[in-house]
């Protein structure tokens, strides 16, 4: 009923995941060429895709690529599915490949994802890719990307040191919330998409497969599955992520990345699991918060 | 109890439903058809075929009804559906030289082989609003003008005298470069460059143009020629042996003439800066020319001081499907990194204020 | 037996030619440069000797000729056919460079203390109180109040900034300084602290330098030994004070009594 406007088929006159098989495999090219030097951001020819640039493009051409008629897909935007870009890209998967979908993390094989990595931690065989904004972790120290791409040859990062140090300088301690650099494998500088700071370490000898994706600035970069992910700091202010005060408020969950809900407009608010899954998996366990009710399933909308 | 914001699905549902009946406007006004927005608002065809990298006025048309006049998403549509479509052949140059031309004008000469030809332009128009166009059919003038055939081009005559430069593809005959199939990289030659400003955002390239006229990179431009009119496609079909002509398209052409002191090897002379659009996008050629002279100082040995000189920055920012995506992308929930920068100003503001209080509790101990 | 690296130039430009277009810019230049030798070279503007101090310093190709670097390891590097990667790593370690408006070598949106420190992240130091330690120990070596360290360079005087630009490039302990008039757009006081200072910074660590100056005063406050250009060549070399005192050639004669009579 509530999916009325969506075919069952895939959509008539398009290749089965939008892209012909030319562009699929030009993509994989460039997915094994970005395996292959980890961290490393190989330019591709990126194409026009039906959603806008920034959106997710990037992921999607990405996720296409990769896509196969067996695979289960969730997609995941702020950590929800629910979210309305992750229902449309979903949605745009589902028209154009009619696989499987799902919300469940153990359950997927591929995960496209905005700014988030799921909580549940991933296993081998599964793919997260993540959509990228700004793929140069240099860019904003140095405009140019003749002068940048230098920079990655000769591994000159001093400059992003110079940023943390200023940070510190600044502010007592690194300013950087999300998006925070990280070495790949010793030797490439990378940036994390925008994810929380708290994600980081996640990306550190993950078993699975975890590829990103820069539509408008036409680039992929990987990092392959146990691969040595650091992010920079100094010896004596090494990295920390960051915590909360409360509890989830419907979980219960203190290992989470929270988001914060407003409640009224005299300063009440709750924490809540960014991650949906991850929430609803642990009340479905009988974990509570100070806020929930007993979990059912969510069958009223 | 706290129920989590749910329901894109159909909030998006909805949304799409306003937005078809916000497009269709009152229903007791009649709906506008393809073929009238071909025929009559062809500027705005014109713009989202060039833009858009699709020569196909219907397409064109059916874009603008479906984006209801917005010419940037018109672009968009056009440029996502160019992406599914098959590369069947590549076609030769189009001789722009043997154009069955409609306009043809020279800022150089008064006069030159050929005449000057003004055709359908609103140059030379008083601005002001004709009511007599509210009133609905209005008589047709005469059809077409007529067509004059292969008109020598104006730089070709300075050519001629070794006057200006001569453009001849590279020694290496390298093939044209293609930005829809490869990424941009610097240095980008000329081919990617042009590619680039055809696509590129016409205010744009508007406003870069002028900006060189300004005092933004020394130039000073001439129009050598500006011609539109009818060309024809042809492809190589390598089991006939010969080219075939599959068909005309309408282009505008502008060929910039610029001042070029010379060099250690090069005597002084003109040079060229080139602009080439669909249909008759004539302001976007014009513009187009300026910004492709401007970006060649490199090549020519001149200080790169203005914005229009910088490759990089030209274009990379040119093309409007990515800009209009990356500016509106600021509408998608960023909570997750709100989240995070909040949690860190939250912390150093409790630091100043714990560090603070501990001043005031030594002062007043004292 | 051991070759005394003392009687070895540091630097050896051999018949360097660079021309823009019509206009050339150096022609055969050729100069040795010794360690812990403090050579100025002095011209008027557009005789080229920016242009030279920036063909050695590899900002600028070269038409012809060679730039040989004798390293820290003794190895003999040709910087004006070097690898992009080569120069670049001995601008950041063995070589600094003093630009003319500080701000060009500053990063002006970052404070001082990471301005001095930047040299040494680059290297691999990775320890933020050391890091600060040793900026301090800077700000104090070139007369700046250690509690600037976290202001940016925008809210200091020129020659505060210009001595915070000196600092930086020391931070390493480089073994050449090129400086493109050092003490250019400062005031006549501001400019005599600061040739106090980079003179005794000088000759504490034994840094060698190029400095090019349109100045013959400076020249004379800075430099053991100096070149006079004119029109792309040299046209005259020698000690400093024999050469201003008794200059041979016509044009550094004429440039002295220029100075002089004024």
């Amino acid at each position: 009923m509530k999916q009325a406007y969506e075919t069952s088929a895939t959509l008539a006159g398009y290749n089965f995941a939008f892209l012909d098989e030319q562009t699929k495999r030009m993509l994989r090219r460039a997915i094994l060429k970005a395996v292959a030097i980890p961290g490393y951001q190989v330019p591709f020819g990126s194409r026009e895709m039906p959603l806008p640039y920034g959106w997710g493009t990037g992921g999607m051409q990405v996720t296409a690529a990769v896509i196969g008629a067996k695979d289960v897909l969730k997609v995941i935007d702020q950590g929800a599915d629910d979210t309305t870009n992750a229902v449309s890209i979903r949605r745009f998967f589902v028209r154009m490949t009619n696989v499987a979908t799902t919300e469940k993390t153990r359950e997927a094989t591929l995960i496209q994802t905005r700014h988030r990595v799921p909580e549940t931690p991933l296993s081998e065989g599964q793919i997260l890719v993540y959509q990228v904004p700004i793929p140069e972790p240099l860019r904003w120290l140095e405009p140019r990307e003749t002068e940048t791409r230098k920079m990655h040859a000769l591994s000159e990062y001093g400059v992003m040191h110079v940023k943390l140090y200023e940070d510190i300088a600044q502010h007592g301690h690194i300013s950087t919330a999300y998006d925070y650099p990280v070495l790949v494998n010793g030797r490439y500088l990378m940036r994390c998409s925008p994810i929380p700071k708290f994600d980081t370490p996640k990306l550190h000898m993950n078993p699975a497969l975890q590829l990103f994706g820069a539509g408008r600035e036409k680039r992929i970069y990987a990092v392959p599955p146990y691969t040595e992910v650091k992010p920079l700091d100094f010896e004596d202010h090494p990295f920390e992520i960051e915590r909360w005060p409360e509890d989830c408020a419907l979980c219960g969950a203190h290992d989470s990345f929270l988001d914060e809900v407003i409640l009224d407009d005299k300063g009440g608010r709750m924490f809540v699991c960014s991650d949906t899954d991850y929430c609803g998996e642990r009340r479905e366990a009988g974990h509570t918060g100070r806020m929930s009710a007993p979990y059912k399933a969510e069958a009223a909308e | 109890m706290y129920v989590a914001v749910k329901g894109g699905e159909t909030a998006i549902g909805n949304a799409h439903q306003l937005l078809a009946e916000d497009r269709r406007g009152d229903p007791s006004v009649p709906e506008l058809s393809v073929a009238q927005i071909r025929e009559q608002l062809s500027g705005s065809v014109d713009r989202v075929m060039t833009e858009g990298s699709v020569y196909d006025p219907d397409l064109a048309a059916l874009a603008l009804k479906q984006s209801r006049g917005d010419q940037v998403e018109a672009i968009f549509l056009l440029r996502a559906y160019r992406t599914t479509l098959p590369r069947l052949a590549v076609s030769l140059p189009i001789e722009t030289g043997s154009m069955k031309v409609s306009r043809r004008i020279s800022s150089c000469f008064k006069d030159m082989p050929g005449g000057q030809l003004l055709g359908p332009t609103f140059d030379y128009t008083h601005r002001l609003i004709d009511f007599a166009l509210e009133a609905e059919s209005t008589p047709q003038a005469e059809g077409k003008g007529q067509l004059a055939d292969h008109l020598p081009q104006v730089v070709d005559l300075l050519n001629a005298e070794g006057l200006i430069e001569r453009e001849l593809p590279d020694a290496d005959d390298a093939a044209v470069g293609d930005l829809t199939r490869e990424p941009l990289m610097f240095p980008a030659g000329r081919d990617i460059r042009l590619q680039n400003l055809a696509r590129a955002d016409e205010g744009y390239l508007l406003a870069l143009g002028y900006s060189t006229q300004r005092g933004y990179a020394k130039s000073h431009p001439f129009v050598g020629e500006i011609r539109s009119g009818e060309v024809a496609v042809e492809i190589d079909i390598p089991e006939l042996g010969f080219a075939v002509d599959i068909g005309d398209i309408t282009v505008t052409e502008c060929q910039m003439v610029n001042q070029f002191m010379g060099s250690k090897s090069e005597p002084p002379k003109f040079t060229r800066g080139y602009g080439l659009a669909f249909g008759y996008a004539e302001r976007k050629a014009m513009a187009m020319s300026l910004v492709d002279r401007a970006l060649r100082a490199e090549e020519l040995g001149e200080d790169i001081t203005a914005p229009a000189q910088d490759a990089e920055f030209v274009l990379y920012h040119a093309d409007n499907v990515e800009a209009s995506g990356f500016v509106q992308h600021l509408k998608l929930p960023h909570h997750v990194d709100f989240q995070a920068e909040l949690t860190l100003v939250r912390t150093m503001r409790a630091e100043i204020a714990a560090a603070n209080a501990d001043v005031e509790l030594a002062e007043a101990a004292q | 037996m051991t070759p005394d690296l003392e009687q070895t130039p540091l630097l050896s430009v051999e018949l360097l030619n660079k021309s823009f277009g019509r206009q050339q810019a150096c022609r055969d230049v050729s100069f040795d440069l010794w360690p812990g030798e403090v050579l100025g070279i002095v011209g008027e503007s557009g005789s080229g000797k920016s242009t030279l101090l920036n063909a050695i310093a590899g900002r600028l190709s070269v038409d012809s000729g060679k730039v040989l670097y004798r390293t820290g390891a003794n190895s003999i590097i040709d910087l004006a056919s070097a690898s992009d990667a080569q120069r670049r790593h001995l601008m950041r370690t063995e070589w600094g460079f003093v630009q003319q408006h500080a701000r060009d070598g500053l990063r002006m949106g970052f404070s001082a203390g990471a301005n001095i420190g930047e040299r040494l992240m680059a290297l691999g130091d990775k320890h933020y109180g050391k890091l600060r330690d040793t900026a301090l120990d800077w700000l104090q070596a070139v007369e700046i109040a250690p509690e600037r360290i976290d202001d940016l360079p925008r809210t200091f005087s020129g020659g505060m900034q210009q001595r915070l630009q000196i600092a930086r490039n020391l931070v390493t302990r480089p073994r050449i300084v090129l400086m493109d008039e050092p003490t250019g757009g400062l005031d006549v006081s501001v400019q005599a602290r600061l040739l106090d200072l980079l003179r005794r910074l000088v000759q504490e660590h034994n840094v060698a330098c190029i400095v090019v100056t349109h100045d013959l005063g400076v020249a004379r406050l800075l430099a053991h030994r100096l070149m006079v250009m004119r029109r792309g060549q040299v046209v005259e070399a020698g000690l400093t004070d024999q050469l201003l005192d008794d200059p041979q050639h016509a044009y550094t004669q004429l440039l002295v009594s220029s100075v002089l009579s004024v």
